[in-house]
């Protein structure tokens, strides 16, 4: 199936909760809401025409207004894909986990929440994956400021040559 | 002069020191330690072409049996604490090579969030092999260099805290 039959078989059966298909020429994506994402995801996954056995990327954007959440799928009985995505508030961004539906959602998740700072309600084992365990804040948020010291180690390396970045540092 | 015309050929002499270090130069153990891609040159310098295991060099798989560190890499913030424990953990003397541009300053990832700029931030270090990553000539020429500043050291008259009393 094409990516947008897909989306629109999945608006067909879950009707306002999809909140836009936007057909875009590389990957068409719907915009779901938030609270649907399990149910959507089941469906997706159990549908004998869709058949998504696989989630094959799971990441999270900041969009300084809002936080998005972008699911890619993949079939590998159809050999056919779908995007869908959800939109967070800013402060405290929360979505139900996936990792029930799809086990591979356990790390990217972690990622997400380790880099962006999305909490997934019910997820198994909520915790930084990259990053140390002490650290603070959301390195890939927009208003992200790099701390100037990390248990002693400097941050600043005062370089004679190069000075690319003189406002962050 | 005449003392040594006395001796017979196959008496050698020597200082005690110089004796310590060319020993010491010559079974420099390194920690088989890899960070990121430099990791790969580093493999390729104890392989058979680079083969620095001509001068000594061999890997050991522990800290506790290392004289030398050769930091190959990119240095991650959290890294850089537990490669702070690995330095910690050698015996004395130790030395250290910061290999590429990462270790020795951040290189390419400088101005990256988890990044460690340079290795020196953390440990003394004694030779920087530049290099993107450095070839493994280039290390093996750090390397030698290393066994030459190992040659200058006065190991028997040094000072307390492992410097060096001015030379003699």
């Amino acid at each position: 199936m094409e990516p947008l039959q897909i989306l629109e078989r999945v608006k067909n059966q879950f009707g306002d909760r999809i909140l836009e298909v936007a057909d875009r020429k590389l990957d068409p994506f719907a915009v779901i809401d938030p609270k649907a994402i399990v149910e959507i995801g089941r469906f997706m996954k159990n549908d004998p025409e869709l058949q998504m056995d696989c989630l094959s990327n799971e990441s999270g954007v900041d969009y300084k207004d809002h936080i998005e959440v972008v699911y890619h799928f993949f079939s590998y009985q159809r050999r056919h894909t779908a995007v869908l995505k959800v939109k967070l508030p800013r402060d405290n961004p929360s979505v139900e986990t996936l990792e029930n539906v799809w086990k591979s959602a356990n790390w990217m998740e972690r990622e997400i929440f380790d880099l962006l700072g999305v909490n997934f309600e019910g997820h198994s084992d909520m915790r930084r994956i990259l990053m140390p365990e002490d650290w603070q804040g959301y390195p890939l948020r927009k208003d992200f400021v790099e701390p100037l010291e990390y248990h002693g180690i400097s941050t600043v390396r005062e370089s004679p040559i190069i000075r690319l970045d003189t406002k962050k540092k | 002069m005449p003392l040594l015309n006395t001796l017979p050929d196959y008496v050698l002499t020597t200082k005690t020191d110089e004796l310590l270090n060319w020993m010491r130069k010559s079974s420099i153990w390194y920690m088989l330690f890899g960070l990121a891609c430099c990791a790969i040159e580093l493999m390729h310098t104890g392989g058979p072409r680079a083969d620095i295991e001509r001068f000594g060099a061999t890997p050991r798989a522990s800290a506790r049996q290392s004289d030398l560190m050769i930091v190959a890499g990119t240095l991650t913030l959290k890294m850089a604490l537990r490669t702070r424990l690995l330095y910690d953990q050698m015996p004395d003397p130790k030395y250290v090579i910061s290999m590429g541009s990462c270790a020795s300053c951040g290189g390419l990832f400088q101005l990256a969030y988890s990044v460690c700029d340079g290795v020196d931030k953390i440990l003394p270090v004694d030779v920087y092999v530049p290099g993107c990553p450095p070839r493994p000539e280039a290390l093996t020429e750090g390397l030698l260099k290393l066994q030459e500043k190992m040659m200058t050291e006065r190991w028997l008259s040094r000072g307390p805290n492992g410097k060096q009393i001015a030379a003699a």
